[in-house]
């Protein structure tokens, strides 16, 4: 086994591997692009910057939308987008008051519960998105307020409080610091590791990639592309509901409107990360890093005493502008496909 | 149970299809087609553009099924439930004519997909895939150069390398029936005969094949037996003992002017 493995590395066999450049190009750019503008905050705000107040303040608000980052860049990955997280993130947290504040039931039959919603609504966008081949951008829009509907309806329009006193388990798991670092960030430290995991250890992972890259090539060689699409779509579905639950427990109380705003910074994350737009590439620590960016930025413009509306024109820039350079170096990829060098 | 494995004959055939017939829509690529692959046999596969060449191997390695009617059977065994992730853990392995790699993956992705090694905790075996592929790119594929190395993107290939990855994938999972749909379109002289070369080596190995090419003067001298497609339809069959190159080429003619095998008298 070395020995024919020694063979292979003397036997004319120098080939190199592509630069580090090359493979990880963009996501030295977005660390770079991140340490630029944290010290551009430092300048503007310097008082702020250093102390370490604000980065607490990211640790625990950026995994609000960051966890179903990590998972929206599975369906990205696949060529899809979901827009209907955010009213995922509101129905399944809306179930789990109904089942433990109306219903009486314990924190963990919540929780299952939860769960299962997030499965449901991931099976309906997956089923008509790869099923019915029906474009996800323009479908998830309607589930989106099929299911903002449905929870306001429900709930009949109103919010539940989830104090300490009622549901201690959730705020230890899901509030309280945990050796003084906040436990969202030790929530999305874990969800990476297993995500990371899942798109690069497993078979489904594989098949993301395929499937996103060429979906009949993917399925000449007998990979079930639909069965991939479904799975990534019930992943963004359960991870969104986690962001639910984490983001309400975080605020004490369950407002019929959780998830509004959270849309812009997850997709932000993902294609600032470097995930393409077209499918094929991606990664899920691009997107952690991102993420941690884009909730720096909120923070910092805020802080740096910068009207607050510029947040908006800032994530819009983000986006625009990660998926300009993303199309440019996929031509350049596709000019040099033709070519062949 | 079947016809074809009549008792005391040799051994049924490997692959073969019995009244397939295939519509999109309104139009019919296959009509009744019977056709069939014997054990250790080189069976190629003419005819023009669009006379039903492609459908017939997507119908074989399970992406299309047969309209109803058509019958699959694989060693003289009816298959009801036939796709491609079927097909290929029975050994049956294709070289598509549009090569079905994924360009912005690097080469080991390519070369193991669909079919990816996992280690004993059922996570991907990332390192055994990069070292198989290196050895493979080496060893089958004759690459020499510095250029290529198993975490290239795919992209990045020229044709030739690129088919070279599409047969040695199909050459790494010892296919006990390997289709080569046009393997030699848009190679090089010396990598035409390269692919040649493979053909007739998995005969020598006990293997069977379906080989589909334009070119006739590729096919002719590698194959045991031909199938001429024309519209759809068997238009003939012949075992290459039987007919002369120039023979067929003349028969080719013929069946494009009118549709019949036939040579008028």
């Amino acid at each position: 086994m070395t020995e024919e493995a020694a063979a292979v590395r003397t036997g004319g066999h120098k080939a190199a591997p592509p630069s580090l450049l090359t493979r990880y190009g963009s996501q030295m750019g977005i660390v770079g692009v991140g340490f630029a503008m944290w010290l551009a905050f430092v300048i503007a705000a310097p008082r702020v910057f250093t102390d370490v107040d604000i980065y607490l303040a990211f640790a625990e608000t950026t995994p609000l939308f960051g966890i179903v980052a990590l998972s929206l860049t599975f369906v990205v990955i696949t060529g899809e987008i979901d827009l209907s997280f955010p009213s995922v993130m509101a129905l399944g947290t809306a179930i789990f008051c109904l089942v433990t504040y109306y219903g009486g039931a314990p924190w963990w039959l919540g929780l299952i519960a939860a769960g299962l919603t997030g499965v449901a609504c991931g099976l309906l966008n997956g089923f008509l998105v790869a099923s019915l081949n029906i474009p996800s951008l323009v479908i998830t829009i309607g589930t989106q307020f099929l299911f903002r509907g449905l929870e306001l309806v429900l709930m009949n329009g109103t919010g539940v409080p989830l104090l300490v006193d009622k549901y201690p388990q959730m705020h230890t798991l899901l509030r309280e610091p945990l050796f003084g670092v906040p436990v969202q960030t030790l929530w999305m430290i874990g969800i990476l590791i297993v995500e990371w995991l899942l798109l690069n250890r497993t078979r489904f992972g594989a098949h993301v990639f395929l499937v996103g890259d060429n979906q009949t090539s993917a399925r000449l060689m007998g990979v079930n592309a639909g069965r991939v699409k479904i799975k990534a779509f019930v992943l963004v579905g359960v991870t969104a509901v986690f962001c639910g639950l984490l983001s309400s427990i975080y605020g004490y109380y369950f407002w019929p409107s959780t998830g509004d705003g959270s849309l812009l910074n997850t997709i932000a994350s993902v294609f600032l990360g470097g995930t393409s737009v077209f499918g094929g590439t991606g990664s899920v620590i691009g997107t952690f890093v991102a993420a941690f960016i884009i909730g720096a930025i909120n923070a910092g413009i805020v802080s740096a005493g910068v009207n607050a509306f510029y947040t908006q024109l800032a994530f819009g820039l983000v986006i625009v502008v990660s998926v300009v350079l993303q199309t440019l170096i996929d031509r350049r990829i596709r000019r040099q496909s033709l070519t062949g060098k | 149970m079947t016809q074809s494995a009549s008792p005391g004959a040799e051994a049924p055939p490997v692959m073969e299809l019995r009244n397939v017939s295939k519509t999109f829509g309104e139009v019919r690529s296959l009509a009744g087609v019977d056709f069939q692959v014997n054990p250790r046999e080189i069976v190629g596969l003419l005819g023009d553009n669009g006379a039903g060449k492609s459908t017939l191997i997507k119908v074989v390695m399970g992406f299309y099924s047969p309209d109803s009617g058509g019958e699959i059977y694989f060693h003289g065994m009816r298959v009801h439930d036939w796709s491609v992730a079927r097909a290929r853990s029975l050994g049956i392995e294709t070289v598509y004519q549009e090569r079905a790699l994924c360009e912005k993956q690097p080469i080991w992705r390519n070369m193991f997909m669909g079919r990816e090694l996992r280690n004993r905790f059922g996570l991907l075996d990332v390192a055994a895939m990069r070292n198989e592929c290196s050895r493979l790119m080496s060893e089958h594929m004759g690459f020499t150069s510095a250029a290529v190395h198993p975490d290239n993107v795919v992209a990045t290939m020229s044709g030739g390398e690129k088919q070279g990855v599409a047969i040695t994938r199909a050459l790494h999972f010892e296919a006990e029936l390997v289709i080569l749909d046009e393997p030699t379109m848009g190679l090089s002289l010396s990598e035409t005969k390269k692919t040649l070369d493979f053909v007739r080596s998995i005969k020598a190995a006990g293997k069977s094949a379906i080989f589909i090419d334009h070119n006739i003067f590729n096919i002719y001298p590698v194959v045991d037996r031909l199938y001429v497609l024309d519209r759809g339809k068997v238009a003939g069959v012949f075992n290459r003992a039987d007919i002369t190159m120039d023979q067929l080429i003349e028969r080719l003619y013929h069946v494009a002017r009118t549709g019949s095998m036939e040579l008028p008298s």
